[in-house]
């Protein structure tokens, strides 16, 4: 006997896919700035190849939509002999395309850290990777942290694009009760109101971080 | 041109002939100067006379068209010069001050001794005491640069370059971001390094103090060594744009 009203065990279900959501954030999140990292420090990279490739990888990736790039990773990748299950699909998809909307947040970051404070270093005789580590990132990490908490809400919400996958988060959850309830109005408010509540308090935070940091633009604007 | 010195007495400065553009523009057209060790060299000229510009090219900050530019036996017009050897010989300090905002001072200052030079952090924290204490700021070692006055983010940025022990240092217009109560402590700092031999390049905008400390004054006007002599040619110029450009209320 289906059940045709919305009781406990739906909602433990939703619950449960929720917890999904927050878990291929955290993934996203976790994958897609470390190799996020990576694309930043190549886009203000140096060498003018590393630039330019990190550039063009930057490019193609905001240029795609992520509902494709998860198509192609998930429907594309097995007649290549390479099977990936749903959650391995989505959390690739996710890392691929929140690495390089990080990476291009993260070089704005580091380039808007004054000029001044890298010649300072150089004449300091501090190597380029000394300049950029004790010096150059330490400032940019506080630059950077309300936009990034800020591109979290993103993440979370897009995470519902891996229900395309078949990936049971909480979008998928939701649809999958709708249709033994069909009850859409309904179900679909509940999941609008988890997801609001899991991005609230970040968009919250993320403004709180902003006024804080707000010092960090307001110091060392004499020109020479 | 002087005579060749011996390389016992080589001076610790040499620019030769020195040209440089932005684009279009000549910035230096031929710049010569030499700065002994143990000399103190004011540079003065109105804005846009290239002062700057031949204080920064000594540190390589800028690269120039021709001409020859030795700085403590680094040929720094060479562009395949190793840079890290010519800064460890060669302090500046800037109009901004440009401390690490995120560090304190004390950090500020063993940052480099540290990670350039490996020392250990005891004893870069040992050096770091002694050159504040040098430019009057022992009590501010654990202070960020925010808290601090322009005068005072000025002196520790001073003690910063101190705590490498340069060869030879370089100010660029120090005391234009101050006001002139904060300008005084600044300069005091800086006169008490000319006494302790320490050789010194500056760009500045204070004739008074110029004409105080300096041993060598070269007076810069559209790209060229207009006039240059001990502090006295302030008193009694020889060409017409120096004799204005003192006369012009400074």
């Amino acid at each position: 006997m289906i059940a045709t009203q919305l009781g406990a065990t739906h909602l433990q279900f939703l619950l449960q896919g929720a917890l999904w959501t927050v878990v291929l954030s955290a993934i996203a999140l976790v994958g897609g700035g470390l190799l996020g990292f990576l694309v930043a420090l190549c886009r203000v990279s140096g060498s003018r190849a590393v630039r330019l490739a990190s550039g063009a990888y930057v490019q193609v990736v905001q240029g795609t939509p992520l509902l494709v790039i998860m198509f192609l990773v998930f429907f594309g990748l097995p007649p290549l002999g390479l099977n990936v299950s749903p959650l391995a699909a989505a959390s690739a998809s996710l890392i691929l395309y929140v690495s390089a909307y990080m990476g291009e947040i993260w070089r704005g970051c580091i380039e808007s850290v004054p000029k001044p404070q890298w010649e300072a270093a150089e004449c300091l005789a501090m190597s380029r990777t000394q300049r950029m580590f004790h010096v150059v990132l330490p400032q940019a990490v506080r630059i950077a942290t309300p936009p990034t908490v800020g591109f979290l809400v993103q993440i979370i919400k897009n995470t519902s694009l891996a229900s395309v996958v078949g990936f049971v988060e909480l979008a998928r959850a939701g649809q999958i009760i709708n249709n033994s309830l069909f009850e859409p109005f309904l179900v679909y408010l509940i999941i609008a109101l988890l997801y609001f509540a899991m991005c609230y308090p970040l968009s919250r935070w993320s403004r709180r971080l902003e006024r804080r940091t707000g010092f960090a633009r307001r110091q060392q604007v004499v020109s020479p | 041109m002087s005579q060749p010195l011996p390389s016992s007495a080589a001076p610790v400065v040499s620019l030769r002939d020195v040209h440089k553009s932005f684009g279009s523009l000549k910035v230096l057209d031929g710049v010569s100067f030499e700065v002994p060790r143990g000399e103190v060299m004011a540079i003065i000229g109105r804005s846009g006379s290239g002062k700057s510009t031949a204080l920064r090219c000594i540190d390589r900050l800028e690269t120039i068209e021709s001409g020859e530019i030795i700085v403590c036996g680094h040929r720094v017009s060479d562009p395949k010069l190793p840079l890290r050897a010519l800064r460890l010989d060669v302090g500046i300090v800037f109009q901004s001050y440009n401390l690490f905002p995120h560090l304190t001072i004390e950090e500020n200052i063993c940052l480099a001794p540290v990670t350039v030079k490996g020392k250990r952090r005891a004893e870069a924290r040992e050096t770091a005491r002694r050159v504040l204490g040098q430019v009057g700021l022992g009590d501010k070692l654990d202070s960020y640069p925010e808290q601090l006055s322009g005068g005072q983010q000025q002196r520790a940025a001073i003690a910063r370059s101190l705590a490498m022990e340069p060869q030879v240092m370089l100010f660029d217009e120090v005391t234009s971001a101050l006001d002139p109560e904060l300008t005084g402590e600044v300069l005091r700092v800086i006169e008490q390094l000319a006494a302790g031999g320490m050789t010194m390049v500056m760009v500045t905008h204070e004739m008074g103090f110029a004409r105080r400390v300096a041993d060598r004054i070269v007076f810069m006007h559209q790209g060229k060594v207009w006039e240059t002599g001990p502090a006295g040619i302030l008193d009694a110029p020889e060409t017409a744009e120096l004799r204005q450009f003192v006369g012009s209320g400074l």
